[in-house]
C-alpha cells in the first residue's frame, strides 16, 4: 500500500516530471508519486500550482501545518468517489432529527468506550446521560464533561500540568500535544474519507458549518482516544517525549522540531500497527480501522445496518 | 455508431452475473476501487497486452469494447485477466454484440482474450441470446431500482472483490 510522507524540514516542494521533489539546502529527496497516498507537511514549505496539480492528478491529499505545528488546512483534490445516492442519504440523516441524534450519540459513544479503558475510569453515569440526551447539544455536553474527566486522568497519569484545556493557543505542553495530535487525527480521517463515497462536509455531532470537512470531526471522536491520548500517554510514560521537546513563548507552547518528529514517527507507527479484526478474520492496520469505520457509516446510511462504533480495546493486538 | 444509448455498461452486465450486490453498489456510485491492487492489475494487463490494437474512437463511455476487428462481420474482442468468471465475461460480450446488432451492424462473433492463461474463447450469438439479453437487462433494472442493496453472497471470490472489506468488515 502507498505510504504517508511526513515533511518536517522547511524547504521547497516541486514537481519533477512524475515525482515529488523536496529540496532543503543540501537535501534533495525524490518521492515517487505512485508510492504516495498522502502528505503531512509539518514545516514551512514553498510550492507552486504545478506541484498541486501533480497531487490532484494522482488523488493525493496534502495536509498543511504551520510553523507551530498547528493545522492550517488540507489540499483536497476533487471528490474522489462521489455518489449522489450516498450524499442524499447523508443529508436525509442530517435533516431527520432522530436519525441525526442517533449518529451524534454513537460518535460520542465511540469516544467514551475507547477512553474508558485507556484511563480506567467508570463511564456508566455518562453513558446513562448519553442515552437520555434528547438533542445534539445535550450530547455535546455529555462529551464535554466526560472529556474533562479524561484530561484530569491524563494529568494524573503523566504528572504533567494541564489545568484547563487551552486550544488557541495551547499554553502548556499537554495542551500542545493534544492540539497537535487531534489535528493529525482529523487530517487522517479526511485522508480516508477521500477514498470513500462519503461527503466530508455533511456531519451529525458537529454542525456542518463548523469546519469545512466537519464529518472528520465526528469520526475523529472515535479515534482521538486511541491516536491522540493513547499515544501521548505512551510517549510520556516511556520518556520518549519530555518537557525539553517544547518551546514556550509568551502565550504559546508548542512542540519543537525534535518533539514533532518523535510524535509523527510514533503516530505513523501506530497507524501501521495491526490488530486482529474478527469480522474479516485477519489482522488490519489502525489506518484500515478508520476506513472500516467509514464503511460502516456508509452501510448505516444506505443499508439500514445500524452503525456501531469501534471498540478498540476489545480487539486483540 | 452511437454506443451512448446503452443502458448499462458491459462491466455492469458482468457484475450482474457475478454478484447483484456489486451491481447495485457500483450503479449507485459506491465504489472503493481506486486502491485495489487487483483492479489495477486488470488495467495494467489490458494496457500492455493490446495497447496498439486499441482504437481511440471506442474509448468513450459508457461502453468500452476493448477493440474490434473485421472479418465476415464485426468481431468484438474483450480482454480479461482471469477466466475464473468466464460466464460473466461471456454474457458481457453477448451484450455488446446484441447492442451492435440492434444498431444494424453485422457482427459475426466475439472473442474473449485471457492473455495470462494464453487462452482465447469464442462467443457465438444466436436468436435465443437476444431473449436472454432482454431478460437480463430487465432483471438488472429491477436490481438497481431496489432501495437497499442485495445481501452479501458469501462466495469464495468475494475475497478478491474490491468490495470485500466493505461487505464483510
Ligand atoms: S464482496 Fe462478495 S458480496 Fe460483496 S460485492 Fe463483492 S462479490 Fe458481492
Amino acid at each position: 500500500m502507498a505510504e504517508i510522507y511526513y515533511i518536517t524540514t522547511n524547504g521547497t516542494l516541486r514537481r519533477d516530471e512524475n515525482t515529488i521533489m523536496f529540496e532543503s539546502g543540501e537535501i534533495k529527496k525524490k518521492i515517487p508519486i505512485e508510492n504516495t497516498s498522502e502528505l503531512f507537511i509539518v514545516a514551512e514549505v514553498s510550492t507552486n500550482t504545478k506541484f498541486l496539480s501533480l497531487l490532484s492528478q494522482n488523488g493525493i491529499i496534502a495536509h498543511f501545518f504551520n510553523y507551530y505545528g498547528y493545522y492550517i488546512g488540507s489540499f483536497y483534490p476533487r471528490e474522489g468517489n462521489p455518489s449522489g445516492h450516498v450524499l442524499i442519504k447523508q443529508v436525509e440523516h442530517y435533516l431527520d432529527k432522530e436519525k441525526r441524534l442517533y449518529l451524534a450519540k454513537t460518535f460520542v459513544l465511540g469516544s467514551i468506550i475507547n477512553s474508558e479503558k485507556l484511563y480506567q475510569i467508570d463511564a456508566s453515569e455518562h453513558l446513562e446521560k448519553l442515552k437520555q440526551a434528547s438533542n445534539v447539544q445535550e450530547v455535546m455536553q455529555v462529551e464535554g464533561s466526560f472529556r474533562k474527566l479524561c484530561y484530569k486522568a491524563l494529568e494524573e497519569l503523566t504528572g504533567w500540568e494541564f489545568e484547563t484545556r487551552t486550544k488557541r493557543p495551547p499554553q502548556n505542553p499537554l495542551n500542545a500535544l493534544i492540539s497537535f495530535g487531534n489535528s493529525l487525527v482529523y487530517a487522517k480521517v479526511l485522508g480516508e474519507i477521500y477514498h470513500t463515497p462519503l461527503n466530508s462536509t455533511v456531519s451529525y455531532l458537529h454542525e456542518p458549518s463548523e469546519k469545512r470537512h466537519s464529518l472528520c470531526l465526528d469520526v475523529a471522536e472515535v479515534f482521538k482516544p486511541i491516536l491522540t491520548e493513547g499515544l501521548i500517554l505512551e510517549l510520556i510514560r516511556s520518556g520518549t517525549i519530555t518537557e525539553n521537546d517544547f518551546l514556550e513563548e509568551t502565550e504559546y507552547c508548542y512542540l519543537n522540531l525534535d518533539g514533532r518528529r518523535k510524535f509523527l514517527r510514533a503516530f505513523d507507527n501506530l497507524l501501521k500497527s495491526t490488530v486482529y479484526y474478527p469480522k474479516l478474520k485477519r489482522k488490519v492496520s489502525i489506518r484500515t480501522l478508520i476506513r472500516l469505520e467509514l464503511y460502516k457509516l456508509v452501510k448505516h446510511l444506505t443499508e439500514n445496518e445500524p452503525y456501531i462504533p469501534l471498540n478498540y480495546h476489545s480487539l486483540k493486538k | 455508431m452511437d454506443l451512448r444509448e446503452l443502458k448499462f455498461r458491459g462491466t455492469q452486465v458482468a457484475y450482474y452475473v457475478v454478484c447483484q450486490r456489486k451491481l447495485w453498489l457500483f450503479t449507485k456510485g459506491i465504489s472503493f476501487e481506486k486502491e485495489s491492487e487487483y483492479v489495477q492489475l486488470g488495467k495494467l494487463l489490458d494496457e500492455i497486452s493490446f495497447s496498439r490494437e486499441k482504437g481511440e474512437e471506442f474509448a468513450y463511455e459508457p461502453v468500452s469494447i476493448d477493440f474490434f476487428s473485421t472479418g465476415e462481420g464485426l468481431v468484438v474482442h474483450e480482454i480479461k485477466h482471469s477466466s475464473a468468471l468466464e460466464q460473466a465475461h461471456i454474457l458481457q460480450v453477448k451484450y455488446y454484440i446484441y447492442y451492435l446488432k440492434t444498431k444494424g451492424i453485422k457482427v459475426s462473433h466475439g472473442i474473449i482474450h485471457y492473455p495470462k492463461q494464453k487462452k482465447l474463447l469464442k462467443v457465438e450469438f444466436d436468436e435465443k441470446d437476444e431473449e436472454l439479453i432482454n431478460e437480463v437487462v430487465r432483471k438488472m433494472d429491477e436490481v438497481v431500482r431496489k432501495e437497499i442493496p442485495p445481501k452479501v453472497i458469501n462466495k469464495p471470490y468475494c475475497k478478491k472483490c474490491a468490495y470485500w472489506e466493505y461487505c464483510y468488515g
